[in-house]
């Protein structure tokens, strides 16, 4: 009896937990707020639904494997975030008008304003050996800029950034 | 509990009709591959879901492939959309 | 192979985190089958070379225990929030994007760092410079000055509780030293 109760509020939680994955999706105004909704309930949802499915079956064999399946996740989840995350910055899939702050521009907009010091550093992210972390793939932010004033692509300049800021997410 | 049951599955389908919306409405392919990652997130509940009802583990193996599966798609899709510049 | 010899010592956490997975996947946890998984993952671990995370040598459990409490209280509170602003705000939301210099500059921490804030309240990683080990987050409902303040603090509070568990001495150090004042 105590045990389907438990059952049935770690299962709706976890529901809850989806929805508010599926709510923050269709009404977050940008990628990256989505990203918000999509990657933080999803872990707490799918650690509630593994104790349910610890509860219900009560044996302790059981345990090792939903540890790892929720570490799994804890482990990639993150990682598979920030990879998008950082593909939707530097591909300007971000509203500009939401941002009340936003440090990372000042600093690739600086880096691309000092062409030296841009194309200096070009190599050294992609040269350094100890290249084993999931972390590691998130290369300085110098190396945004660097293609700036040398291709002349619109994301080094600070003006285009106001002209493209409305683009991507404006369909919404 | 059958109850309780009805109302876990209304509500996974009901979040699993929302990632499906943003999936089609796009706009980018970042945001698809997000609401299609839910998706696939939405389909492990569905899983366990099964798992509960039945009182049965044979999808323990499915629930680890799928939340790695999900994580290759996407971390894929992301270097590709970056590289592609 | 023109590749230098990693000593069994580094590898040894890979190949025992190797083993539990395979005892876990198999839900079987005798002897033979986990020396035939010691096995494999030895022989996976030569094969598929990786280069070595290095880690700092240091671990203390007495810390870890109230810090996977703290994190499990800020999961849930983090997605509730994140559920409620997505029923209220919706689309009038307001982010920023955040940086935060961190202590440490040995990437395994910087990386542990990231991972545990992508996970807990309303941030995400987005770039990291390992030059100055600084992260950059994306932070959901920041409205003022004051909010990023916060969350510098949060984030640095992490990591001093990341540093406590397994920082380098050296890190350790500097941190006692900055708490006495």
């Amino acid at each position: 009896m105590i045990q389907d109760v438990v059952v049935s509020v770690l299962l709706i939680g976890g529901a809850l937990m989806s929805l508010a994955a599926g709510v923050g999706l269709v009404r977050f105004p940008d990628l990256l707020s989505r990203m918000h909704a999509a990657t933080k309930p999803q872990v707490l949802g799918l650690l509630l639904f593994l104790l349910a499915l610890a509860v219900e079956n009560g044996s302790w064999l059981l345990v090792p494997v939903l540890v790892l399946c929720w570490v799994f996740q804890l482990l990639t989840s993150p990682v598979s975030a920030h990879m998008v995350g950082r593909a939707g910055y530097r591909t300007r899939h971000l509203r500009r008008d939401l941002l009340t702050l936003d440090e990372l521009d000042d600093i690739v907009t600086r880096a691309a304003a000092a062409p030296g010091h841009g194309q200096g550093r070009a190599g050294s992210p992609a040269g350094d050996p100890g290249g084993g972390t999931p972390g590691d793939a998130a290369t300085t932010a110098e190396e945004g800029g660097t293609d700036g004033p040398g291709a002349g692509s619109p994301r080094g300049g600070a003006p285009d950034a106001a002209t493209t800021a409305g683009e991507p997410g404006g369909s919404s | 509990m059958s109850a309780v049951i009805y109302v876990v599955g209304g509500i996974l389908a009901l979040a699993a009709g929302l990632a499906l919306y943003r999936a089609v409405l796009g706009p980018s392919i970042l945001d698809r591959v997000l609401a299609l990652d839910v998706v696939l997130a939405i389909i492990g509940a569905a899983l366990v879901l099964n798992m509960v009802v039945n009182r049965h583990l044979d999808n323990l193996i499915l629930l680890v492939a799928i939340s790695l599966i999900g994580f290759i798609g996407s971390v894929t899709v992301a270097r590709f959309v970056t590289d592609r510049k | 192979m023109s590749r230098q010899r990693i000593p069994l010592i580094t590898e040894l956490p890979l190949v025992i985190w190797l083993v539990l997975v395979w005892g876990a996947l198999w839900q079987d946890f005798g002897v033979g089958n986990l020396v035939f998984g010691a096995i494999i993952a030895y022989g996976v671990v030569n094969f598929f070379y990786l280069p070595p995370v290095e880690l700092t040598g240091r671990f203390n459990v007495f810390w870890l225990v109230p810090f996977i409490g703290r994190f499990l209280v800020q999961l849930v509170t983090a997605s509730v929030q994140v559920f409620w602003l997505g029923l209220t705000r919706g689309p009038e939301l307001r982010n920023a994007v955040v940086a935060v210099e961190l202590r440490s500059s040995s990437d395994f921490l910087v990386t542990a760092t990231g991972h545990a804030l992508s996970l807990i309240p309303g941030s995400l990683v987005l770039e990291v410079d390992r030059s100055t080990s600084t992260l950059y987050l994306h932070c959901l409902n920041v409205l003022t000055d004051d909010d990023a303040q916060d969350i510098r603090e949060e984030v640095r509070a992490t990591e001093a509780w990341l540093i406590r568990i397994m920082g380098t001495r050296t890190d350790l150090d500097a941190l006692l030293a900055e708490e006495r004042g």
